[in-house]
């Protein structure tokens, strides 16, 4: 199965362990993944900040780059939330609107593609640790996606999980809101990081970088023992072979 | 008092909204209990997505023919020996209000909870006529007895305060000498407004739903207060949003109990009234004169526009339960009667950019909001077309912002210049993380770390690994 990868443009600088985590589950379960090397960003910043006209010229540029792949793939349930967004951008009845409706039909969240396309819950995986989970709320609310993770999850060999108390509720991130409220944002990364710390986990695995990162930089400024892994890394954990089943980093 | 509640900058009110860690606690304590209430009121309807679409599809044809349904209703109610106004702003409504005020003679005043009584300021004016507004609503009484502290939630008005807090202002100000206990300040509360009842004058109320084909107000109430409104008093005025009708029992059975679900959680509110017209012959209660004010205030202009969908609200306040951002900053802080993501939304339509441009953006666009409203409202949807507007048609954004999405748009669409700002990213990449930030940034790095950029991207690994043969094809 061929499948083109959408790093996402936070995991590309910020995360690049994300995408070659992602790279080697989905070959060693029998992708071929290519990385078409022009793509940009999905145009959520500017979407979400009103700014309509710019989030179409992205999705226009994306469109084109990912016009001939089998299946579009990313780490990150609010990056193809917005790929879902595109057909929207367009009049009814344009080319780019049928083309763009094409784009949302085959892309996926790396979870999703793993359950619903390949059919895989396990993917071999192991980690001898007790983890929590955090819902980001594009994946669960736009995307409408609860169940994979939790799916794949429950296979991962050794690992305990530990529920999140409101876990529902949102990490306070929200793009560009995290800069221009920054106040508001804060309150709801601190509650988000007491629950964590209160759940007795020592990781906390999540689906998107940028909700990641953003609990990240509240537990890393608080001293927090707990650790952040994006669900990819947690899922290409071997504990048998070593730390990783990839052996490139 | 109108819609607008406070003269204080956004960031003041937010502030202090953020350091009243009182207010925070009895909010959260509120949102929790409403919330885990309603997710089982809807688990117990069995098909509750199929209520909801049942709930959309009727707003959203009522609306659709709004003039229509508005028209039937009118005339059931003139049929039935009703009045009926139309006033297309605040000003022709209390004119028409205090007017009757006046004719009657009326000393006094008493009240059942009403939003859009509080948006066109109709207590000001009729005590400005010489009349005493009572508020029978327990919140609303609250509120009103602690010298007009605005309401904090559209259901809810005193939620911001907790038992404690109540017993302190009736102490303070009427003398109370009992305890924080509910059932005793509810008991107080009664005694107070029973009195004031049987001499009032004139009756006002809001309304829910208006039926059309009957031309019937119906109200939901906690405390039954509604109907002792309704039927003590020998005239009785009645004051609606354009949007509030419905058009059979039909369609009003399905919005009932909607809202009883989603606002507080239970089947049915513990009292519903509904009220026909003036007393007819042979009925035994029932006003003798009956006025049914029916408010815009700016709604028809939201007619025909990407945000019609905000006139199918049905004011249950399930969003305003669900949102992180009111459970942090309070219903003070939107600087409007209308709070939470349904008041982000209405409040910049009904009163302007100018006073509410903040709102849209206070909100992480986390969806919360869509997900609980009974009537499939896109709410986050709608706050971005906000912030589309302010950008596009109003021009309000910064330019500093406007620049940056300049030159986003061009290196989102420029691949190679997209690739010279990776390459950048990762000459200044660092082993650890950044704790103060330049510019914006800062405004991150103040209570986060924001991690460095790494030294290889993606895309130059991916690029090597394909160079050494190590692609998966
Ligand atoms: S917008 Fe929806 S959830 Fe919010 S108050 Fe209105 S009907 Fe209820």
């Amino acid at each position: 199965m061929r499948v083109s990868l959408f790093i996402t443009c936070l995991s590309d600088i910020f995360y690049p362990e994300v995408g070659k985590d992602v790279v080697e589950v989905l070959e060693r379960n029998g992708c071929q993944v290519d990385f078409p090397m022009n793509q940009t960003c999905c145009g959520q910043p500017a979407f979400n900040s009103g700014y309509r006209t710019e989030a179409k010229e992205s999705a226009k540029h994306m469109i084109s780059v990912f016009e001939d792949a089998e299946y579009v793939v990313s780490p990150s349930g609010s990056c193809v939330a917005m790929l879902k967004e595109y057909p929207h951008l367009f009049d009814e009845g344009s080319e780019l609107r049928k083309r763009a409706q094409q784009l949302a039909n085959k892309s996926y969240e790396f979870t999703q593609f793993l359950v619903y396309v390949l059919k895989k819950d396990d993917v071999q995986s192991s980690f001898h640790k007790k983890v929590t989970y955090h819902t980001s709320c594009h994946m669960t609310r736009l995307l409408g996606e609860k169940e994979a993770p939790f799916r794949l999850m429950e296979h991962v060999e050794g690992m305990e999980y530990v529920p999140l108390h409101k876990s529902y509720e949102c990490c306070g991130f929200g793009g560009t809101f995290s800069v221009k409220m920054p106040s508001i944002s804060n309150e709801m990364v601190e509650e988000k990081v007491r629950n964590i710390e209160e759940s007795g986990a020592d990781y906390l695995i999540g689906a998107d970088c940028s909700c990641l990162m953003n609990i990240e930089g509240k537990l890393k400024r608080k001293g927090s023992h707990v650790e952040v892994m994006h669900i990819a890394e947690l899922l290409n954990h071997s504990s048998k072979e070593g730390d990783h089943h990839g052996n490139e980093d | 008092m109108g819609m607008k509640i406070s003269d204080q900058s956004f960031e003041d009110r937010t502030k202090s909204g953020i350091e009243d860690l009182f207010m925070r606690e009895n909010v959260q304590s509120a949102q929790d209990r409403l919330r885990s209430a309603r997710l089982n009121a809807a688990e117990d309807m069995g098909d509750w997505e199929e209520w909801r679409k049942m709930g959309e599809d009727i707003r959203n044809h009522t609306i659709q023919h709004l003039d229509y349904y508005l028209k039937l209703l009118s005339d059931k109610v003139s049929e039935l020996g009703g009045h009926v106004h139309f006033a297309r702003t605040p000003e022709e409504a209390n004119e028409y209000i205090t007017q009757i005020a006046e004719e009657k003679k009326a000393k006094s005043v008493v009240k059942s909870k009403s939003m859009v009584t509080e948006e066109i300021g109709m207590n000001e004016a009729l005590e400005a006529v010489g009349c005493e507004v009572l508020e029978t609503d327990l919140g609303e009484y609250i509120l009103q007895v602690d010298e007009h502290d605005p309401p904090s939630h559209i259901v809810a008005p005193a939620l911001h305060k907790n038992r404690e807090q109540i017993r302190d202002v009736y102490q303070e100000r009427l003398g109370y000498e009992g305890t924080e206990e509910p059932e005793e300040l509810t008991r107080f509360t009664r005694e107070q407004l029973r009195e004031k009842f049987m001499k009032a004058d004139i009756g006002i109320t809001g309304c829910n739903f208006a039926i059309a084909e009957s031309g019937t107000v119906s109200l939901v109430t906690n405390e039954g207060n509604a109907r002792l409104v309704s039927t003590v008093p020998k005239t009785q005025i009645t004051v609606m949003g354009m949007e509030r009708v419905v058009p059979t029992w039909k369609e009003w059975e399905v919005l009932i109990t909607l809202l009883a679900r989603s606002s507080v959680g239970q089947k049915l509110t513990t009292y519903v009234t509904a009220l026909t017209g003036p007393r007819q012959k042979g009925e035994v209660d029932g006003p003798d004169d009956f006025h049914l004010v029916i408010v815009d205030n700016g709604r028809s202009k939201i007619l025909g526009t990407e945000f019609q969908s905000i006139l199918h609200c049905i004011r249950c306040a399930a969003c305003i339960n669900v949102c992180p951002v009111y459970s942090h900053v309070g219903g003070h802080s939107y600087g409007s009667i209308y709070p939470g993501p349904v008041g982000a939304i209405l409040s910049p339509l009904l009163g302007g950019y100018e006073d509410y441009k903040e709102l849209p953006y206070a909100s992480s666009l986390c969806g919360a909001c869509t997900e609980a409203c009974p009537v499939k409202i896109p709410l986050h949807e709608l706050l971005v077309r906000h912030r589309e507007n302010m950008v596009e048609k109003e021009k309000k954004s910064e330019m500093s912002e406007r620049m940056l999405m300049k030159m986003f748009k061009f290196g989102a669409t420029h691949p190679k210049f997209y690739q010279l700002g990776v390459n950048a990213a990762e000459k200044v990449s660092r082993e650890k993380d950044i704790k103060r930030g330049p510019g914006l940034m800062n405004n991150w790095t103040q209570s986060r770390d924001f991690p460095a950029p790494k030294k290889e991207s993606f895309r130059k690994w991916y690029a090597n690994r394909k160079q050494n043969g190590r692609s998966s094809s």
